[in-house]
């Protein structure tokens, strides 16, 4: 008899998801610190590496397929979010990762990308948000804020720019997050729960291009205003945030404001409490809504919630068809309804 | 026939031919509609060129439905029931199908309207038996058919069976993704309602996000296949880019229309030839196949899968409205007899370097998300063997050439092409795709006249047979008869430097017999 065992596969590691390619970013690029995050979180999901695609458009951001060893696709630009719905109706078991940016995703892609989040196909997407095109060398993009002077608007724009989030939230995408390129931590947790939801994840990620736009979001994130600038979301938590987690957004009417616990005979109980799956999808606007530099601005989980899977329903539908009609027989159905023998 | 279909159709007419016109409709209001200033019915030529018969059908409809309970605008429109019974009568054929049809159709649900346009085409039918009106009775003698079961297909349907059929060869998942556009809706409709066949279909968000789809789909491991028609092609082409340069299987079917822009949406043309060709950025030939009768979409189809499989690449197919919504009986095919597909893929245990390729048909091997051992990175960027990026300027050249030689080799594996006819003459009739039927037809009369005619319809575009070149040189005139400007025309005369004469229609309608025969005779 054999003694044969099946042995169990080693645990993946960081290691195991690094290609031997030279990484090609400009030296200090946030994208850095979003591929090592991605290479940190993979191991970790409990997916063999071979179930592991990622998918991208064109941009900076979009060279991100070379550098992970799975499969991979670098495709054109803006269309990613439809080769990622070809790989995952063709094959569910596969855990796709999209990679795309603000231009890719939100100007060429928009309508893809509208429509990949209202399907809610199991797919994480990742917005990787510098508000620039960077790969094209420093034109506007759809992010970029009204007045900023690139090449392409040598007297400042004055396009009015999208809000990624309330972009996904209009197509009623059922997981929405923000993450930061300078906060590994918070993105690998990020990653994680983009992974753990059945559904489409949009996670846009904050991240610095060093060389077009450079620290567009230090007056979020840089070291003197993050305490105060940022909200971290928490589920079941109230809106705390700064230094001293003292100050919290409170409901007035339809409209959000900054309090300060204890002033005012303000409590933690006039605070509004984080609800991910919140019934109003309004909550999740009002979120978005929180603009710097008036407000801080929410980090985390602003919306997950469940809705039937696209993938899902198609296999459910191939599986009744063959239970109603039996498997297809393409000779019987030639020589079905309306066929005649000739002798 | 009115004012205005006799306006319309008598150019087609042969001289002496059978004209029936309905009297009732030639009053003063429809002729000037028609833009006749007189009564064609009271020019004596008109009698002494056609063998015109007259006939109130209006009113012998309205008689023969006396007692129908229909109101009286209803009973009129059965007339068309009742000129359909007259031509059954001057053809000899029989009633029993279209009543059948009438009852299937109306008789459960509007049952007075079923029996009135059965009262309506038997009377149309007797008309003819009683009075002999018409001179002439035509008999066509029933098709030589060989054994076998028959059925109606139109060129969409035998498409949808084609492209099942073709992935069943291939042992591969079909996954196709449109978006609705005239006259290829019903490919994705049809494909929609075989998922007991496994079958998956996505109706994308426009023509960029369906062929995105069917590229995921192949580089997952099924056949992904696209269809549309003109202006959805020029959508595509940028991915069509992406499909050739990382080499992955995938089927677009251009069914198409006139164009250009929306043109003549409902029409038929063959103008898309020379975009399949050059319409695309880069150096980038794309297999173009193209089917010749409704029922031949099914074997185009299964051609297009076996290419795209066999050598990994896109494939064009090409298709004609007057065939998507045509039909003709069609003697189906022994399923379990047609050739098996085989997918160029990696063997297990294989060591996978992705742009290797199989000496014959150059083809690389394709390893698919999911198998274990062989992750690897594809993309728009040009490729060096081992799969990685490369700027190099000589592997860019090498690519290039490849990817054209890969199209060429498909010729070797092609059948000899059918010559109708001699193999050598005065005159060769060259064709392509549907206007097989036309050249064929007036090709076989000018045979049975003692005239040196053979015709070639093609159904490979790209790559061109490898034996047409000695077959244009067995003749000493080339005709090409094409419903656009010239297209294939071009190519012929710009690959084999062969003077030859071009006809050519885009007027949404295809060839008839008539016409050819006219050129033809005036090219001899």
């Amino acid at each position: 008899m054999s003694q044969e065992t099946a042995e169990a596969p080693a645990p993946l590691t960081k290691k195991d998801f690094v290609t031997a390619n030279e990484v090609r970013w400009c030296p200090g690029c946030g994208d850095y610190a979003i591929l090592n995050a991605i290479q940190k979180t993979f191991p970790d999901l409990g997916i063999p590496k071979e179930n592991f695609v990622v998918i991208s458009g064109i941009g900076c951001s979009s060279r991100f397929p070379y550098y992970m060893e799975t499969f991979g696709f670098h495709t054109i630009h803006g269309r990613a979010p439809s080769v990622a719905t070809g790989v995952k109706v063709a094959n569910p078991d596969l855990s796709v990762w999209m990679i795309t940016g603000d231009g890719d995703g939100l100007s060429i892609g928009g309508n893809h990308l509208l429509h990949i989040l209202r399907r809610n196909l199991n797919i994480n997407i990742l917005l990787f948000n510098n508000q620039v095109y960077g790969l094209t060398k420093g034109q506007y993009s759809p992010t970029s804020s009204v007045g900023m002077k690139t090449k392409s608007t040598p007297m400042g724009s004055f396009d009015h720019p999208v809000n990624p989030i309330q972009f996904a939230l209009g197509a009623e995408a059922t997981f929405v997050a923000r993450t930061v390129d300078t906060n590994p931590k918070h993105m690998v947790e990020t990653f994680k729960a983009a992974q753990a939801h059945q559904g489409t994840s949009f996670v846009e990620i904050f991240q610095n291009c060093v060389i077009f736009n450079k620290d567009v979001w230090e007056g979020i994130y840089g070291r003197d205003s993050r305490d105060e600038q940022i909200l971290y979301l928490e589920e079941g938590k109230p809106l705390l945030f700064g230094k001293e987690k003292d100050k919290g957004i409170r409901l007035n009417g339809i409209k959000s404001e900054i309090v300060k616990i204890g002033e005012n005979g303000i409590t933690e109980d006039d605070i509004i409490v984080h609800d991910t799956a919140h019934d109003n999808p309004l909550y999740a606007a009002l979120l978005s809504q929180l603009l710097h530099p008036e407000f801080p601005t929410p980090l985390g989980v602003l919306r997950s919630i469940e809705r039937d899977v696209y993938e899902d329903c198609l296999e459910g539908q191939i599986q009744a068809a063959k239970e109603s009609k039996g498997e297809g027989d393409l000779q019987a159905t030639l020589s079905g309804a309306g066929s005649w023998k000739v002798e | 026939m009115n004012p205005a279909a006799l306006k319309v159709n008598l150019p087609e007419l042969v001289s002496g031919g059978l004209l029936v016109v309905n009297t009732e409709a030639f009053k003063k209001a429809n002729l000037a509609k028609a833009g006749y200033e007189t009564n064609p019915l009271d020019d004596e030529a008109l009698e002494k060129e056609y063998n015109l018969v007259k006939i109130n059908i209006t009113e012998l409809t309205k008689e023969a439905l006396a007692e129908s309970p229909l109101k009286p605008s209803d009973k009129t429109r059965c007339k068309n029931f009742f000129a359909l019974g007259f031509t059954y009568w001057v053809y000899s054929r029989p009633l029993d199908p279209t009543v059948e049809f009438l009852d299937k159709k109306w008789g459960k649900r509007l049952p007075d309207l079923a029996n009135a346009n059965i009262k309506a085409l038997k009377a149309g039918y007797y008309l003819g038996e009683t009075t002999e009106i018409a001179q002439n009775r035509y008999q066509v003698s029933k098709a030589e058919t060989r054994p076998g079961t028959y059925r109606k297909i139109n060129g969409n349907d035998a498409l949808v069976y084609g492209l099942v059929s073709g992935t069943q060869s291939a042992n591969k998942d079909l996954l196709f993704s449109g978006y609705p556009i005239t006259p290829a809706s019903s490919i994705l409709e049809g494909l929609a309602s075989m998922k007991h066949f496994g079958v998956k279909t996505v109706q994308a968000e426009d023509e960029i996000a369906a062929i995105g789809v069917a590229l995921g789909a192949s580089f997952t491991g099924s056949l992904g296949v696209t269809a549309t028609s003109g202006p959805g092609m020029c959508l595509k082409s940028e991915f069509m880019g992406l499909a050739a340069i990382t080499e992955l299987p995938m089927v677009i079917c251009d069914i198409q229309r006139g164009g250009p822009s929306t043109g003549l949406p409902t029409k038929t043309e063959q103008g898309d030839l020379l975009m399949s060709y050059y319409g695309k950025h880069g150096e980038l030939p794309i297999p173009i196949i193209a089917s010749t009768s409704p029922s031949q979409c099914f074997f185009a189809a299964r051609e297009a899968v076996r290419i795209a499989l066999e050598f990994n690449c896109p494939v064009i197919l090409l298709s004609e409205l007057y065939l998507a919504i045509g039909s003709e009986p069609w003697c189906t095919p022994d399923i379990s007899s047609l050739p098996e597909i085989k997918p160029n893929v990696i063997e297990p245990g294989e060591e996978y370097v992705p742009y290797k390729r199989d000496p014959q048909t150059l083809a690389r091997k394709l390893a698919f998300p999911g198998m274990k051992g062989y992750e690897h990175r594809i993309g728009g960027l040009e490729k060096d063997e081992s799969g990685s990026v490369s700027y190099d300027p000589l592997n860019h050249e090498h690519m290039t050439q490849i990817r054209a030689d890969k199209v060429k080799a498909i010729a070797n594996t092609l059948p000899p092409t059918e010559v109708h006819g001699n193999k050598t003459g005065k005159l060769l009739v060259l064709g392509w795709g549907g206007t097989d039927g036309a050249i064929t037809s007036a090709v076989n009369r000018m045979q049975a006249e003692g005239f040196e005619v053979s015709s070639v319809v093609l159904k490979h575009l790209n790559p061109l047979p490898n034996d047409l070149e000695d077959i244009l040189s067995g003749f000493e005139k080339i005709l090409i008869p094409e419903l656009n400007h010239g297209q294939l025309r071009f190519l012929i005369q710009a690959k084999y430097l062969r003077d030859t004469i071009g006809y050519n229609k885009v007027q949404g309608r295809p060839f008839t017999v008539n016409e050819l025969l006219q050129k033809i005779q005036e090219v001899l």
